[in-house]
């Protein structure tokens, strides 16, 4: 910002305390009101989309609770059918939109620059447009619902139901335009994550270098690319439909109500797995860790995960066993579904080889790491019977199915997300959570997690459909009812233990030091909290667990400037350095467009005109974002050199 | 101190040699690599905004082929096609086709002016290109009028007009930001980045012509051929 007045400065090796303060006050978010909602700095922003999303999470769980509450005995008068749908609505697109995908974005906002050695996430102002629009988003959904306009068709709403003939009104319009929200955002942020992992990368972070938890992020990213899109037009459609009188789903006019499922699982499918790989990538860093050896197998899983990748595209049909597909398309599926078995047991066994030959640290994050195989195993089980289309049909749209999701994403992501916000905890607050409150939270969750869900294998089998906000008392489902609810409550104490540990350890939690674990990768070599730079200097990297090597020259990265935004960009596969580049500074703009853009969202809803006449005030927004002060000018010409 | 080499400044036109010679501006002396003398930015796969390019062409790629794959979708399931109309009349679709393939020409003079850090020129093609979007645009209009269905008529109408108004929405956002730049590169501030802009926009007008190909097809012969 000042560079243009004065000198350029740049750092050298070791940085001098000069270079670390002049880095500190080039890096930081201004001060102030408008300076926080101007913050571009990747760990601001992470924190906040964390918390945001955990703001989602106990909201949802909120909702879940209301529910087991009416469930928890038969003919229960609590909540009447109207709220229950949209109950159970909201719960659903609150944990699939709101919460377990984006969670896992925000995390690695925060994390993947300071794992690979970058002072930022690539694109930072369109990284604090991305979170706004998400922010708005959920904000849309949570006041039409108290407003009595939440959604009501289910998270996946299925037309016809859906549709403008059974769901008059504008709950669905409000769903369909949270969708937009979401997935925008989300898309916005998978750009940003490929770039960042591509481009920023501390040199010698070769290929067979980057920490499995970014190789996961990086392979949901890329999935996000080719599934959410499939959401996004599925959604404006079913609002076109409703509002403008289009005929996509209407078969009165030669629509297809089946188009909309196979639209909503080429999504739906691989967004399973946007949950449940960012939570391997989480297993695959806690575990070397508490092992205290590297992981076993890292080209293995490396390999496993593209493969996860790639497969996840080929099982959206198992969501649609009771459509009336061709019988020889769905054996394709139940196929490719039993396929991708295979390289998840490629990651397990691995974890395994990793622990059982590593010396085991039993803290808060292992446990919830050692839950994940009990849990993950049952769901994918469950999973395995579930892709056989007879079994399928017998327990489809029963609590079998709610039972088996519940177990694969809490099993298979939260737990692991759990885990992880135990383990990055010190990094990013500086102190260590208590272990005492750790381990009730822990067992509390555990405990309460198989009570609440173990029992719905057995009423899904016995024929108690889901989405119903009521049930005879002779059924003989009443016991196992309530079993369940009890267990959700314990989740409930559990996660208000959580919510505790996690308040009192950022004021009074032990001090951690910049390595309270012993990590071998590069985040645990800066300061906790890190500073607005995060690396004095960048470090170069000369294997997959720099922190466990020895010392190799040469150690960091010299030249780049301390008074200036600058970053190092590196090659793609070798990560050599290949240019310094002047980076963007704070601004208002991106919040002025994610408003602007939210204006049009809603807007839309009520009138398609907001398409066009709020599309002015945001491209403006947009434009004004984009158009160069002549300070910050200045300021890169000072430091240009032509390629 | 070992000087791996450093090769100054020249102006070698082939991107390339560019690359080679940034390689060699990094020295290592003892721990410390020292990037000082590293270029400021880069064209093409060097550059940030050339992969979030590439990011946002996969997706809106992806939105398009879901979109055909829906056409055909809803073309397997009715006897006829289109279901209660004649097919889009083909005179002004088919002039708006040829009139973008040949536009790849002034756009490429200006992806060639931007690498080249040539401003004049960069101007003068960045304008041309200004002039031929809005051309299209106008002849866009004429296209959703020659349709022969609209949106709300039946299910062919709908997905042909969505097909129809997803390429508008590129054609229009990419106008506008070709109509920034060009403002931009008369009245400053320029630096060398924006050069790299200028190279990305080009880059992505390629993108919307590219992508137009398939759906013309598909609206103004699905009718015809299917």
């Amino acid at each position: 910002m000042n560079a243009g007045s004065e000198a350029v400065r740049r750092n050298s090796v070791p940085p001098t305390a000069a270079d670390a303060q002049a880095l500190e006050a080039t890096w930081r978010d201004p001060p102030g009101a408008m300076g926080w909602l101007s913050a571009v700095n990747h760990k601001a922003i992470g924190k906040r989309f964390i918390l945001t999303a955990f703001g989602f999470f106990v909201a949802g769980g909120f909702l879940a609770l209301l529910m087991r509450l009416q469930l928890a005995r038969p003919e229960n008068k609590l909540i009447g059918p109207d709220l229950y749908n949209q109950l159970f609505t909201m719960h659903g697109t609150t944990m699939m939109f709101l919460f377990a995908v984006p969670v896992m974005q925000a995390v690695s906002v925060y994390l993947v620059p300071l794992m690979i050695g970058s002072r930022s996430v690539a694109f930072p102002r369109m990284n604090a447009f991305a979170y706004w629009i998400y922010l708005f988003g959920g904000l849309m959904l949570y006041v039409a619902f108290v407003l009595n306009i939440g959604p009501d068709a289910g998270w996946f709403s299925y037309v016809p139901l859906a549709g403008p003939e059974y769901s008059p009104g504008k709950r669905v319009d409000f769903w369909a335009q949270l969708v937009t929200f979401t997935e925008l955002s989300g898309l916005l942020e998978a750009v940003i994550l490929i770039v960042t992992v591509f481009k920023l990368r501390a040199p010698g972070m070769t290929l067979n270098r980057i920490p499995l938890f970014v190789w996961g992020m990086l392979v949901t990213a890329f999935m996000v690319i080719f599934a959410m899109p499939s959401v996004m037009l599925a959604s404006t459609a079913l609002i076109m439909d409703r509002l403008v009188g289009t005929h996509f789903y209407n078969p009165g006019e030669g629509g297809d109500a089946v188009l909309w499922q196979h639209l909503f699982w080429f999504f739906g499918h691989p967004e399973v797995y946007f949950i449940f790989i960012p939570g391997l990538g989480f297993m695959s860093s806690i575990i070397p860790t508490f092992s205290r050896r590297p992981i076993y197998g890292y080209t293995a899983m490396v390999l496993a995960l593209i493969a996860t990748g790639f497969l996840a595209f080929g099982l959206w049909v198992h969501h649609m066993f009771a459509t009336n597909l061709p019988e020889m398309g769905k054996s394709f599926f139940t196929a490719a579904s039993m396929l991708i078995a295979i390289p998840s047991a490629v990651q397990i066994f691995c974890w395994i080889a990793t622990l059982w030959t590593g010396k085991l640290v039993f803290k808060t994050p292992l446990l919830f790491v050692l839950a994940f195989f009990v849990i993950l195993v049952l769901g994918g089980l469950t999973g395995v019977m579930l892709a056989s289309v007879p079994l399928d049909l017998q327990v489809h749209d029963t609590y079998f199915v709610v039972a088996h999701l519940h177990y694969v994403l809490i099993g298979g992501a939260v737990f692991p997300l759990f885990g992880a916000i135990y383990y990055w905890y010190p990094k990013i607050t500086g102190r260590l959570m208590s272990e005492r409150l750790g381990r009730w939270n822990f067992w509390l969750f555990f405990i309460g997690f198989n009570g609440a869900f173990f029992p719905m294998h057995l009423l899904g089998l016995q024929g108690m459909p889901r989405r119903v906000y009521t049930y005879p008392g002779d059924m003989g489902w009443s016991t196992m009812n309530a079993i369940a609810s009890v267990g959700a409550l314990m989740i409930g104490v559990s996660v208000l233990i959580f919510i505790v540990n996690v308040v009192r350890s950022r004021r009074s939690g032990e001090l951690a030091g910049s390595d309270p674990w012993g990590g071998g990768t590069l985040e645990w070599s800066t300061a906790s909290p890190p500073s607005a730079c995060n690396f004095e200097a960048i470090p170069v990297v000369h294997g997959a667990y720099p922190v466990w090597e020895p010392r190799r020259e040469p150690t960091h990265v010299a030249g780049l400037a301390v008074n200036s935004r600058e970053v190092l960009t590196t090659t793609v596969l070798d990560a050599e350095p290949d240019t310094r580049m002047p980076f963007p500074t704070p601004t208002i703009w991106p919040l002025v467009s994610a408003l602007a853009t939210t204006g049009l969202f809603v807007g839309s809803v009520f009138t398609p005109w907001a398409v066009v006449w709020v599309a002015l005030p945001v491209a403006a927004a947009m434009t004004a974002w984009f158009w160069p002060k002549r300070q910050d000018t200045n300021a890169s010409v000072a430091l240009e050199r032509a390629p | 101190m070992s000087t791996l080499s450093t090769t100054g400044g020249t102006q070698s036109s082939a991107m390339q040699r560019r690359e080679a010679s940034t390689r060699e501006r990094v020295q290592v002396r003892g721990a410390t690599l020292d990037v000082a003398e590293l270029p400021s930015f880069g064209f093409s796969h060097r550059s940030l905004m050339w992969w979030g390019t590439l990011g946002l062409m996969a997706i809106e790629s992806t939105v398009f082929a879901l979109t055909v794959a829906s056409y055909f979708f809803l073309r397997s399931h009715v006897a006829v096609w289109p279901m209660n109309s004649v097919p889009p009349e083909l005179r002004w679709g088919t002039l708006n086709t040829v009139l973008l393939l040949a536009s790849l020409w002034p756009n490429h003079l200006a992806k060639r002016a931007g690498e080249a850090l040539d401003r004049r020129k960069v101007q003068l093609w960045l304008t041309v290109c200004l002039l031929v979007s809005l051309v299209f645009l106008g002849i866009r209009v004429l296209e959703f009028q020659s349709l022969n269905v609209r949106w709300d008529g039946d299910a062919y109408g709908s997905v042909v007009w969505l097909l129809l108004g997803l390429h508008t929405v590129h054609l229009i956002t990419d106008t506008w930001d070709t109509g920034v730049l060009c403002v931009l590169m008369f009245t400053g501030p320029v630096e060398g980045r924006r050069f790299v802009d200028v190279s990305e926009n080009a880059l992505y007008w390629y993108f919307v012509v590219w992508s137009w190909v398939p759906i013309y097809a598909v609206i103004y012969w699905g009718g015809r051929l299917l």
